[in-house]
């Protein structure tokens, strides 16, 4: 099939398209309004269902409803949206319902701005709405990853009864890149047999629900969805290697971060420099198998993202004192500069010397 | 090779499609490609631009914060962005609409009055094919045949009838910086 230009927004309404999504809910924010605007066009073209919500707390609710009823469903919206809806994921993930939610994140705190962050992983991770849950959170670097990685994220919402979130920021969802569209395939949706799709004759009784009244049926219920997350945790990491297997210094980056850091590393190789990337594909579960493999090799870690240091507490985590590691970041919407971290490097590989 | 182009304008000089345009080149010529516009805060008549990088290798950051070209095609955009083009870049001045100088020594500029150029070949919209004519023709990023490829590739069958016109503007601005009748270069 032939390369086409597409832009990252637009990509994501595509992907999920042929990922088989058919209802989509959502209210408009800058830097990803190109994707509610791309699914209000298509969806109707396929027979799906595009629909406005009066606000983002309503749109999470109608995809807790769709999703219920076993439909492939999505939402997207930014920083200041993906926060209203918290209350609606935290009850998703409690009643055990797949559903993607795309965040292309901007400045922030607060209202901050319209560029291009990568600080609300922390939200996204480590939870952002209450109780114990997690999300299995994806996030892609080009807009050709965004066409790969949204089937893959409705598959696994599936696959674990699970909300999935795809986390880019604004320069992936605004930008555009060739992209090779693989022809169309048959899509398996997974049957659903909780779904509550009307009673239809049957004798059970189906309900959908995050209402656990009973502490002890509400305790076995929390360690069902842990012994869920414990398999996905060890399924499911995705990461990619770049100039590791002898690499020094490991810088370690996501989505529009590590393509910059991408850049950085040819420039130290081509010096002779034993710098290689490594690019955490899921940010939950974080790949810490990566880091196993590149432990003997490297001598320091350098965690680079547009936030004030987010991921950086992974790297540690999962690094667990065996090495130092240090962060480099951009905020505000300002990217982080190939040269400047460049400069970080040299730093840091100095201070390995001394 | 690497060239990080960034065209800058009003809204509705057409400078987001010409950057697409100039991807979409890029694209068929099996170079690596990304254009990004600029998506802030900008108000409705206010400026508008894009950036272009087209290069044999991955593209970093998408986006072109130190451009190897600038097309600036009103005076807001020439003020803005003039100082951010590379040591030896190029700047291309649209002088149909921008009436003073750029100052910088150290690039080469090109003043073209792309839209009075445009008029007189009988088409007002094709100005900025002009300068990417002129763009072609200095930095060989993508031939003039695959610009005309991508046009008939992108516009819709009934737009195709302004192929033809849209070629001969692309020529038309080669030719004008090859004899370098309407350059001007500084330093």
């Amino acid at each position: 099939m032939a390369k086409m230009l597409m832009k990252g927004n637009e990509a994501i309404g595509e992907g999920a398209i042929r990922a088989g999504c058919r209802y989509f809910f959502g209210y408009p924010i800058t830097p990803q309004s190109e994707l509610p605007h791309y699914l209000a066009k298509k969806m109707p073209e396929v027979g799906g269902l595009y629909l406005q919500a009066e606000s983002e707390t309503a749109s999470i609710n109608m995809v807790f409803g769709a999703a219920g009823a076993g439909a492939r469903v999505m939402t997207s919206s930014s920083g200041p949206g993906i926060s209203l809806m918290q209350e609606g994921i935290s009850y998703l993930a409690g009643a055990e319902l797949p559903c993607v939610i795309v965040n292309i994140i901007r400045g922030g705190p607060g209202l901050g701005n319209i560029a291009p962050a990568q600080s609300d992983y922390f939200q996204a991770v480590k939870g952002g709405g209450h109780g114990d849950y997690r999300l299995i959170v994806l996030a892609p670097a080009s807009v050709q990853e965004i066409i790969d990685l949204m089937g893959d994220a409705f598959d696994l919402a599936d696959k674990y009864r699970n909300p999935v979130m795809l986390m880019g920021d604004g320069v992936l969802g605004q930008m555009m890149e060739p992209v090779e569209l693989a022809g169309e395939k048959e899509i398996t949706i997974p049957k659903k047999p909780w779904a509550s799709t009307g009673r239809m004759g049957r004798k059970d009784k189906r309900l959908i629900s995050s209402l656990q009244i009973v502490p002890e049926n509400c305790e076995k219920h929390n360690i069902k969805l842990f012994e869920k997350y414990a398999v996905a945790g060890q399924n499911e990491q995705r990461w990619e290697e770049y100039c590791l297997e002898d690499a020094e210094l490991v810088l370690v980056a996501f989505g529009t971060a590590a393509r910059i850091c991408k850049a950085v590393v040819d420039t130290c190789r081509a010096e002779g420099r034993a710098v290689g990337l490594l690019r955490p594909v899921t940010l939950w579960p974080f790949p810490v198998k990566a880091f196993e493999k590149t432990i003997a090799t490297a001598k320091r870690y350098l965690s680079v993202e547009m936030s004030m240091g987010q991921m950086v507490e992974d790297v540690r985590l999962a690094v667990n004192g065996r090495r130092p590691v240090s962060f480099y970041g951009r905020v505000g919407g300002m990217l982080p500069v190939a040269r400047d971290i460049y400069n970080e490097v040299q730093k840091l590989l100095a201070r390995g010397k001394a | 090779m690497f060239e990080g182009i960034l065209i800058a304008g009003f809204g509705g000089q057409g400078v987001l499609s010409t950057g697409q345009l100039l991807a979409y080149a890029g694209m068929l010529e099996n170079r690596h490609v990304a254009w990004i516009p600029s998506y802030g805060p900008e108000m409705r008549g206010g400026t508008a631009n894009c950036g272009i990088s087209i290069s044999d290798k991955l593209i970093s950051s998408p986006v072109v914060s130190e451009p190897t070209v600038l097309i600036a095609m009103n005076r807001p955009s020439l003020e803005k962005f003039e100082k951010t083009v590379e040591p030896g870049g190029i700047i291309f001045v649209n002088s149909s609409l921008i009436e003073i100088k750029a100052t910088r020594k150290d690039v080469s500029v090109f003043y073209i009055p792309a839209n009075n150029i445009a008029e007189e070949l009988g088409n007002a919209k094709v100005a900025n094919n002009i300068i990417l004519g002129a763009l072609l023709e200095l930095t060989g990023v993508v031939t003039p045949d695959t610009v005309e490829e991508s046009l008939r590739k992108v516009l819709p069958p009934h737009y195709h009838k302004l192929i033809p016109i849209n070629r001969k503007a692309l020529e038309t601005g080669a030719e004008l910086v090859k004899n370098g009748n309407s350059s001007s270069m500084a330093g």
